[in-house]
């Protein structure tokens, strides 16, 4: 496949605060049930964004300000617990295209990358900068850069980190593996052959 | 660098080449698949015009989504019907082997991939669920992976992944009696927290772990995710042996020698060397149940609550949130805490021995009036086998539901729910706030026979004290 990389993520952004944000928490499983991603936009964060009753509450992804944001702002460990792709699917179809954080739940991040949305970390300091700079004024343009490895905006500059590997193929475009793999085929059925159980150890 | 682990010889076995991004292209041994995470991943499948790569290690089965009182077609849900629907149709065109509900063979697929044999040591397992670790026990790699992961694997038979480091956990002495393996996979996460394995394999090992069963195993591998590592193992053994041999997918006696010779040879070494080591004693484990809104906040069952002083400032915000959604106190005791439903089951415990160990505790008493408890089996044939040894009668007599085959109450996708503010015992896997269907929903994660104690008792019991 070819994508264009993503190099840089412009936009404002909104805080989530806490750690160990499930993805329980980011769609509850009852949305799990449609056999497409297409409708998941509408519901990040939905039991924390309304009463059982469907009233609207205090959550940033309801504040008006909030609308349009491109960035999320997080805590240590978001995203752990279940391997729902589900969970970044709801959350870029909302509007999210990059998401920064102290640090991520592994399957979460990697589902992030599968889809072409870098999980980018930052310091638990600068974070909490973050978070606050984007609550105090959710009009704040911020960039995340993933050549120089930073982020600005407001009177922000936070230096980032993500695993080479993924940096590389968000940046070249390489997050669709299917492709790849697939062109390996002739090495993969080397790899089968080889492995005793594929013939029965025989 | 980790040297000479099972990590690394089953990784080495099944690297395909190097990507360009740095990553490692894996082969993928056996990939189970499920109603949930699969229809997106046909769809993109078929956008591309692929197929299925490899046919023979691939399988599929039923298991969020299906009521477990009543198997009656069409489902009275019907995004439940339409999901069931898209993964028969699926796996008619791609000619998938389908363990559905008439094959007797259904159930959740972390139970049935090891009760039929058709996971092996030393292989590479994955499916598009985080619980995929559980098939670890058999000393395999076996990692939980998203939807467009999925897709790779349907597409390729392999996953691009980067390699983790490995920390071996060593549990010696021996457990008292009451504790169980849900209690050990507990107490570990309570020690190293629910991030401390980012990056890391688990490597279980020790005495405990060396006379467990392989569905004690199972219980403990099935909880690595729950502590951030992304897979965990044990080594294969004789009980592992034990175990496959005469399953219906395990290697035939005309194999079976070969095999064995192959699996011992997957094993750590002796001099094997890890990025980690951490050494905790058997005897330090109590029975153990959650109080919070993560796995890791748990305490033995006697033991007061802990203050919200004695956790890391960092840590604080989430565990005023967890007291506040529990409606529980710093101080207070667990065993004071009614409870309103209980629930027996999940990929966690709903083995054979999971429900003959609640079976004895169920002989002793009934289900307390208020409360509503329910017995899941985890597969059609742990149902069969349970019914034969007369387990359900147990249940029934003391008042618990007796179901079919599926994740029932472990996540709130099919019919059993928990309603607005009720708290439940639950020998599942995650005390997440709504994961058992309602928002206000509360769980508190514990061992079978400490949940059929609180049925019993109608509150948190400890299950060493039941007369
Ligand atoms: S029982 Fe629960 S944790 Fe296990 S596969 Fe089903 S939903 Fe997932």
């Amino acid at each position: 496949m070819s994508e264009l990389g993503v190099s840089s993520i412009s936009g404002t952004a909104i805080a989530i605060h806490g750690n160990d944000i499930d993805t329980d928490r980011v769609i509850p499983a009852r949305y799990l049930k449609a056999i497409t991603f297409s409708e998941l936009g509408r519901y990040p964060f939905q039991d924390e964004r309304f009463e059982p009753d469907g009233t609207a509450r205090e959550h940033p992804f309801n504040r008006d300000e909030c609308r349009g944001a491109k960035l999320l702002f997080v805590n240590e460990n978001f995203g752990c617990g279940s391997s729902r792709e589900h969970a970044p699917q709801c959350l870029r179809q909302w509007g999210i295209e990059a998401v920064v954080g102290v640090s991520f739940g592994e399957i979460f991040a990697g589902n992030c990358e599968m889809i072409g949305v870098p999980a980018v970390r930052a310091r638990p300091e600068d974070m909490v900068r973050l978070q606050a700079a984007a609550d105090a004024d959710p009009s704040i343009e911020f960039t995340v850069d993933l050549d120089a490895m930073r982020i600005t905006g407001g009177n922000e500059t936070v230096e980032l980190e993500m695993p080479e590997n993924r940096r590389r193929s968000l940046r070249e475009g390489h997050w669709d593996t299917t492709g790849i793999l697939v062109g390996n085929a002739p090495t993969v059925r080397e790899v089968y052959e080889r492995l005793p159980y594929t013939s029965g150890y025989r | 660098m980790a040297k000479n682990t099972l990590y690394d010889k089953v990784w080495d076995a099944h690297v395909v080449t190097r990507l360009p991004t740095g990553q490692y292209q894996l082969f993928i041994g056996l990939h189970l698949t499920h109603e949930v995470t699969t229809p997106q991943a046909f769809d993109m499948l078929e956008e591309r015009g692929l197929g299925v790569a490899y046919l023979d290690r691939t399988v599929a089965t039923v298991d969020h989504i299906i009521p477990t009182d009543s198997m009656a077609r069409p489902y009275a849900d019907e995004q439940a019907e339409a999901m069931m629907a898209a993964l028969e149709t699926n796996a008619k065109r791609h000619n998938l082997n389908f363990f559905d509900f008439a094959s007797g063979r259904q159930g959740i697929v972390h139970v049935i991939g090891p009760e039929l044999g058709l996971v092996h040591p030393g292989m590479t397992v994955a499916c598009g669920d985080s619980h995929t670790a559980t098939h670890g026990a058999f000393g395999t790699l076996a990692f939980g992976i998203g939807t467009s992961q999925v897709r790779d694997v349907l597409a390729s038979q392999c996953l691009s992944v980067d390699p983790l480091r490995v920390r071996r956990i060593e549990i010696g002495g021996a457990l008292r009696p009451g504790v169980e393996p849900k209690d050990v996979t507990l107490h570990v996460i309570r020690r190293l927290g629910v991030k401390g394995g980012i990056g890391y394999a688990y490597e279980y090992a020790g005495s405990v772990i060396e006379s467990m069963s392989m569905e004690g195993r199972m219980t403990v591998c099935n909880m690595a995710i729950e502590g951030g590592a992304r897979v965990g193992y044990v080594n294969p053994d004789e009980t592992t042996f034990d175990y496959l041999r005469g399953r219906e997918y395990a290697p035939d006696e005309s194999a079976w020698d070969g095999a064995v010779t192959h699996w011992k040879s997957m094993a750590s070494d002796a001099d094997a060397q890890y990025d980690d080591l951490v050494r905790m004693d058997g005897a330090d484990i109590a029975p153990t149940v959650t109080w919070g809104i993560t796995p890791g906040q748990s305490v033995g069952v006697g033991e007061p609550l802990p203050a919200v002083e004695e956790f890391e400032e960092a840590d604080r915000p989430t565990v005023e949130r967890a007291y506040a959604h529990m409606d529980l106190r710093p101080g207070q005791k667990m065993t004071e805490v009614p409870v309103d439903v209980v629930f027996i089951g999940s990929c966690t415990n709903s083995r054979l021995s999971d429900l003959r160990a609640a079976a004895e505790i169920a002989k002793k008493g009934t289900v307390a009036a208020r409360v509503k408890a329910i017995v899941v089996p985890g597969s059609q044939q742990v149902k069969a086998q349970a019914e034969e040894e007369g387990l359900d009668d147990v249940f029934r007599a003391a008042g618990f539901e007796w179901r079919n085959a599926g994740c029932s109450m472990c996540l709130g996708m099919n019919p059993d729910k928990l309603v607005g503010r009720q708290i439940s015992a639950s020998t599942s896997n995650r005390n997440f706030i709504g994961r058992q269907g309602s928002a206000e929903g509360r769980t508190l994660l514990m061992s079978p026979p400490m949940a059929a104690a609180a049925a019993i008792e109608g509150r948190v019991t400890d299950v060493r004290e039941l007369a």
